[in-house]
């Protein structure tokens, strides 16, 4: 059962894989080696039995496809939520709280200092910018799934409708949110520019690529980044990034504390992150909470 | 207030000069008065407060969300400011934010008692980026790689005036301002200069070689030994006594020992040194004394300060500035002979009859409390800035050694994309094996052509990767020049170089070559095998 298409969570080479229809298309996209891998896709809302557990999917709000997955079984609920955001994203719909007696949950952002502004507040400061250093590249760090095609979203509800130029890892997925319906608006392929000298243009690329050689071609460019640890000066001037966004597709702590309230669940497993502040803070709250710890699991540079 | 938090947090994450120089302008353009005058003192530490004490800021976190939580955040963060600006949440019913104005106005009337309670609610009212620069700014770092020279560069470039001009009249003008900003954007006045202890822009030297000197007729020319240690500018009138860097920074405050001395009104362009009786400790000892807040008596006794000077601006009321270099010298010594100062002294003039003399002379140097010559037209005037020809600095040759590139870091800006900053090393005997120790880091020297050659050569001899650290192969051999050489406890081999640069890339060198450790610790000379608190050297005559 796959929550969602990031490699940590979604990997090759299963027998089978049951998830939602966006999320197998994204793994077929990603992966080589699909076809041998027998898919089953359950719509949000849809439920199917497995041996005795009723399992359903419900919408995370992480990225296109991201799915909680509810277990029942015996008139008990335990729900995964697998990696998600309670706050609007315009590539997916909205966290759906189920309540439940076990609730393991997500904790990347689990610090009170982790409080993500308005992501239109962030890319009016993006925009700003451009507007500062009209003669400059701006190269926006992105993870290439979820993030690059919110980011694309917020620039065009914030009225850029100039093209958007795309680093190459970024262009198969785009094209898959494209086919899912999200429009994305003129994007274009960097290597695909013939008289164009990208000043004043936003380009998307990997945060990797931003100090890469193959970042040479800009004039100038002004690196920024969009992740949640742009928050954290030391972890915004470690990316190397002169203009941090605080973007992020992950609760952050207001969102996390709220959700177990809204879940009601007696029982809380934490887990990916720093399940340390969550757990004192759910017993605080008298839930009976620990740490769950999954092995394999690498902090995630989004 | 938050538009000053955000010209911070823009300039805190900007490592290029001039992008910090459009990103202070701007702000100063859209801002209005008295808060861009505010804001300008802020950049050029010009704001006194009450600090607030680290104890305030925690009691604070630990109140808002206990103990445990403000302890985890903390200790995630680094930086107790910034841990109470991120976990701080911002109250819709607060009401308007502060201006800075309002906030520097607030400070500097409210009583120990009120400043809690104005403090929350500032903080209610701001957003995390607003909270973190007034507490940076309450708790006296603002740390964002602003000088107070750039600061008032960015000033003198929205009025489309040179950077002296706002020099010359700066230490007259008090915050928030208003006069420079009326005289810099509505074209009112510029403000008077003549205020007491006011700085001059200072007269800078362009470098030259040996063989350039041969076009110059050494009869126009002065020689005076260039003396290592930091170029100030003592300026004394109307009952105000001060000491400048050469950016025009006050220095005053770190150096009583010289302020207390002035006993004459007049502008002064000398060296200052650390001299115990006869001799000019090593540039080492100055430091020391440098960058610190408090001067401990311990410390004005083991290394007192000395100012050799070279120059006369001004002198009982008279600007000098427009008379020959012979003219003011003859002033200067003047008016040294009325009166010995064992603080001050004049440099003095090295006299030669033509540049192969001069050359010999420099040879013979070897004191290292000297860093080479200075040539100074003898009928050239006191210009401000760097012009061409009147004066020159002839260093000495620096000291070269072959080292062992070992570890490459990639740059900022510009240069993120090229492995550009280069840790490298001696070779030394450790435990019967013959291992590399790292004695020095250099990120210039260098050419773009060699640049691109290194960063490909760094990225195929790739052996370990730390972070943003590349280890490579110890095989590339890497000329290094630098001006000096002291033990240093700080670094691991135990030596610091002073201004080391790469020189030349020796591809033509076998790594096993390179210097070792031993040949390094020769160039410190017997002396400084020893101590190098205790090392000395002599002056010349």
């Amino acid at each position: 059962m796959v929550t969602h298409g990031h490699g940590d969570h979604a990997r090759p080479g299963h027998r089978k894989a049951l998830a939602t229809p966006e999320t197998l298309a994204i793994m077929r996209t990603r992966f080589d080696g699909m076809p041998d891998t027998g898919q089953q896709s359950l719509k949000y809302g849809e439920s199917v039995r497995i041996g005795e557990v009723d399992v359903e999917l419900a919408p995370a709000g992480h990225i296109l496809g991201s799915a909680q997955a509810a277990l029942a079984y015996k008139g008990q609920r335990i729900v995964v939520s697998g990696d998600f955001k309670r706050r609007p994203d315009p590539t997916c719909p909205p966290f759906e709280p189920i309540p439940c007696d076990v609730f393991i949950t997500e904790a990347t952002f689990a610090l009170p200092v982790f409080h993500h502004p308005s992501d239109m507040g962030e890319i009016g400061k993006l925009l700003r910018s451009v507007a500062t250093f009209p003669e400059r590249t701006h190269l926006v760090g992105v993870y290439a799934l979820g993030k690059c095609q919110r980011v694309i979203k917020l620039l065009r509800a914030a009225g850029w409708d100039k093209r958007i130029w795309l680093h190459g890892s970024l262009m198969a997925l785009c094209k898959l949110y494209q086919e899912q319906g999200v429009d994305l608006g003129d994007i274009a392929h960097v290597s695909d520019a013939i008289l164009e000298n990208f000043r004043g243009a936003i380009v998307l690329c990997p945060p990797s690529a931003i100090a890469d050689r193959w970042s040479r071609r800009f004039a100038d460019p002004v690196p920024a980044v969009c992740s949640g640890w742009m928050r954290v000066r030391a972890r915004a001037r470690q990316s190397g990034a002169e203009l941090p966004l605080i973007i992020s597709d992950h609760a952050d702590w207001a969102e996390l504390t709220q959700t177990l309230k809204d879940v009601g669940a007696p029982k809380v497993w934490v887990t990916h992150g720093r399940e340390e502040a969550l757990v004192h803070h759910a017993r605080s709250l008298g839930i009976d909470a620990e740490a769950l710890h999954l092995a394999g699991r690498e902090e995630e540079g989004t | 207030m938050q538009a000053f938090a955000t010209l911070l947090d823009a300039l805190s994450y900007q490592p290029a000069r001039n992008a910090k120089l459009r990103l202070i302008e701007t702000y100063l353009r859209e801002t209005p008065d008295p808060d861009r005058g505010w804001a300008l003192a802020a950049l050029t530490s010009g704001l006194d407060f009450p600090a607030a004490k680290p104890a305030l800021l925690r009691g604070f976190g630990e109140d808002k969300i206990g103990p445990e939580l403000f302890h985890l955040s903390y200790d995630y963060v680094g930086d107790l400011a910034e841990t109470l600006s991120l976990i701080w949440e911002t109250d819709p019913n607060a009401g308007p934010p502060p201006t800075l104005g309002e906030v520097v106005d607030t400070l500097q009337t409210a009583t120990k008692m009120q400043t809690p309670a104005i403090l929350k609610r500032w903080l209610d009212s701001l957003d995390a980026t607003g909270r973190w620069a007034l507490l940076k700014l309450l708790t006296g770092a603002l740390r964002v790689g602003v000088s107070a020279r750039l600061a008032k560069q960015a000033v003198a470039n929205i009025g489309n005036q040179p950077v002296d001009a706002v020099e010359e009249i700066w230490h007259g003008l008090s915050p928030p301002y208003r006069p420079l900003f009326d005289w810099l954007l509505h074209d009112a006045p510029r403000p008077s200069t003549n205020a007491g202890g006011a700085f001059l822009p200072p007269m800078l030297a362009n470098p030259i070689e040996r063989a350039e000197l041969e076009a110059l007729e050494p009869a126009h020319f002065r020689a005076e030994w260039k003396w290592d240690g930091i170029r100030v500018q003592i300026a004394a009138s109307g009952g105000v006594k001060r000491m400048y860097s050469r950016a025009g920074e006050d220095v005053s405050g770190a150096f009583p020992d010289i302020i207390e001395a002035i006993d004459f009104e007049g502008v002064f362009d000398g060296e200052l040194l650390v001299r115990r009786e006869e001799t000019v400790a090593p540039f080492n000892d100055l430091q020391q004394r440098l960058n610190r807040k408090a001067v401990t008596p311990k410390m004005l006794k083991e290394h007192p300060a000395h100012v050799r000077l070279y120059d006369v601006l001004w002198l009982e009321g008279e600007d000098l500035r427009a008379l020959s270099f012979d003219q003011r010298r003859a002033r200067l010594e003047a008016w040294n002979a009325q009166k010995p100062r064992p603080r001050f002294d004049v440099s003095p003039l090295v006299i030669f009859t033509d540049w192969a003399h001069l050359a010999q002379l420099r040879e013979q140097m070897t004191s290292d409390g000297i860093e080479g010559l200075m040539l100074k037209r003898g009928d050239g005037a006191y210009l401000a800035g760097r012009p061409k020809g009147p004066w020159f600095k002839w260093k000495r040759d620096p000291m070269l050694v072959d080292c062992v590139l070992m570890y490459a870091q990639r740059g900022h800006g510009k240069r993120s994309s090229f492995y550009s900053d280069f840790t490298f090393g001696c070779w030394r005997e450790a435990a019967g094996q013959r291992e590399l120790a790292p004695v020095g880091k250099a990120y210039f020297g260098f050419t773009d052509e060699e640049l691109r050659w290194l960063d490909k050569w760094v990225r195929d001899h790739t052996t370990n990767r730390f972070g943003p650290v590349r280890e490579v192969a110890p095989e590339l051999v890497l000329e290094i020049a630098f001006d000096g050489i002291a033990r240093s406890i700080r670094h691991k081999s135990g030596l610091a170089m002073r201004f080391p640069r790469i020189n030349r890339i020796r591809t033509d060198k076998p790594a096993a070559e390179a210097d070792t450790i031993d040949n390094l610790l020769r160039l410190l000379g017997p002396s400084g095998l020893e101590n190098p608190a205790e090392s000395a050297y002599v002056t010349a005559p």
